[in-house]
């Protein structure tokens, strides 16, 4: 299982891996919000987590067509099913989710603080917001893989993905920045909504890989 | 150990390509897959690895015992595609199958060295020639040890002389205990092999 993690993760580092993809398309995203918004320094710092949760979210979206497809083009994929007594396939699509989250989503929690300042965040709110990011976003992995393996026949999945996916981050969406907002604004409790996420991301890390397991089963034709 | 299909049918596409295949074989016993283009070589070997649904009929694996309690855990399989990634080297691209197929059989050089391909293991493996990839590919069976070999052409792109080596590592897996369902149009070296026309009815 170790040696899944670590094949997954050379994969994405070397040439045409493309583990920078997101953090580049993450600080694209970000860096253009402050032209649209305007210089209100005040505004800027309250949709600062916001804004960096979406622009996560959508960079999260983009290595996810890959997670599947390449491995099913060059047979892999084949190998990896037949495996299913030894190595179960559900177990064997979690450690994917957690190589591909360490390559390509876990550098976005890192770029956060730096947008952060962009954003004219607090020192409090960037802290919160990248604590809440590192928690939220192996939801997206997870669930992710789900929508991956759904559309991993399909040439040009990646849209179908995002259309998939999108709709089932929103509740990851609404606590992270919820618990991001708590963090500075004092009436509003913290803790709540951080376990709630918490919560739903132990929860998608069942889920996804096991829906992720019966459509790729249905694949291998 | 014995690998029985009986009345095995395939389908592509909703359209039954095959039907009423019977087969069983026991160790040491090989069989081997002839037919036009299209006539469910193929199919056929993916049934068996169990990554498509047999249409009617069933194929089993007897006497596996806890090793090997399903039919695809007992095989290595040898597809179009080489289950290699272009952007590894050759030898990171066995050392992970072998870890992760688990009952070790061969270092790594060794097989490299068995198949003909010593001393370029530290390349990627996109970049090498169609033969060499096929050969890297073989190697894959050599690391790690199962007693059933689905082959799908398996000296496609292969020389003479590298067929030659491979049909010997057929015989030597057959003398070991070994099954093996070969789909091929060149002749494989495996005297005493069982025919199965597929497209003897059509």
């Amino acid at each position: 299982m170790l040696a899944i993690f670590i094949r997954d993760l050379r994969l994405s580092v070397r040439a045409g891996g493309g583990a920078l993809i997101g953090v580049i398309f993450f600080l694209a995203v970000v860096a253009t919000i402050p032209f649209g918004v305007g210089p209100d320094l005040n505004l800027l710092s309250r949709i600062g987590p916001a804004i960096l949760w979406i622009g996560a979210l959508l960079a999260c979206l983009l290595g996810l067509d890959r997670l599947f497809q390449a491995d099913r083009e060059d047979g892999s994929l084949d190998l990896l099913v037949m495996e299913s007594d030894r190595h179960m396939l559900a177990l064997t699509i979690l450690i994917k989710c957690l190589a591909h989250w360490t390559a390509s989503v876990l550098p976005l929690a890192f770029t956060a603080p730096l947008l952060g300042l962009f954003m004219n965040m607090t020192p409090n709110a960037i802290g919160a917001t990248t604590l809440t990011l590192l928690i939220g976003t192996p939801f997206m992995a997870f669930i992710g893989a789900a929508g991956a393996a759904v559309a991993v026949t399909l040439p040009r999945g990646g849209l179908l993905i995002s259309v998939l996916v999108l709709p089932l981050t929103i509740p990851v969406l609404i606590f992270g920045v919820s618990a991001s907002y708590a963090a500075v604004n004092d009436p509003a409790p913290f803790l709540p909504p951080f376990l709630i996420l918490s919560a739903l991301t132990l929860f998608s890390a069942v889920i996804g890989p096991a829906a992720a397991a019966l459509a790729l089963r249905h694949a291998t034709d | 150990m014995r690998l029985v299909a009986e009345n095995l049918g395939g389908e592509r596409g909703g359209e039954t390509i095959f039907a009423g295949v019977n087969f069983a074989l026991a160790r040491q016993e090989a069989l081997v897959i002839t037919g036009r283009n299209g006539s469910g070589k193929s199919t056929l070997l993916r049934i068996v690895a169990g990554l498509l649904p047999a249409a009617q009929g069933m194929v089993r694996l007897e006497g596996g015992g806890e090793q090997h309690p399903t039919l695809a855990s007992a095989c290595h399989y040898l597809g179009h595609n080489h289950a290699m990634k272009a952007t590894l080297t050759v030898v990171e691209n066995l050392a992970f199958w072998s870890d992760f197929f688990g009952t070790r059989a061969r270092d790594i050089d060794e097989a490299l060295d068995m198949v003909g391909l010593p001393g370029i293991g530290h390349l990627p493996f996109g970049y090498l020639s169609a033969g060499q990839k096929r050969r890297a590919a073989i190697a894959r069976f050599l690391v790690s040890y199962r007693p059933v070999w689905l082959l799908d052409e398996p000296t496609a792109a292969l020389d003479t002389a590298s067929a030659e080596r491979f049909g010997a590592f057929m015989r030597a897996h057959l003398e070991d205990g070994g099954i093996i369902i070969a789909a091929t149009h060149q002749p494989l070296g495996l005297d005493g092999a069982a025919q199965l026309r597929m497209d003897a009815d059509a």
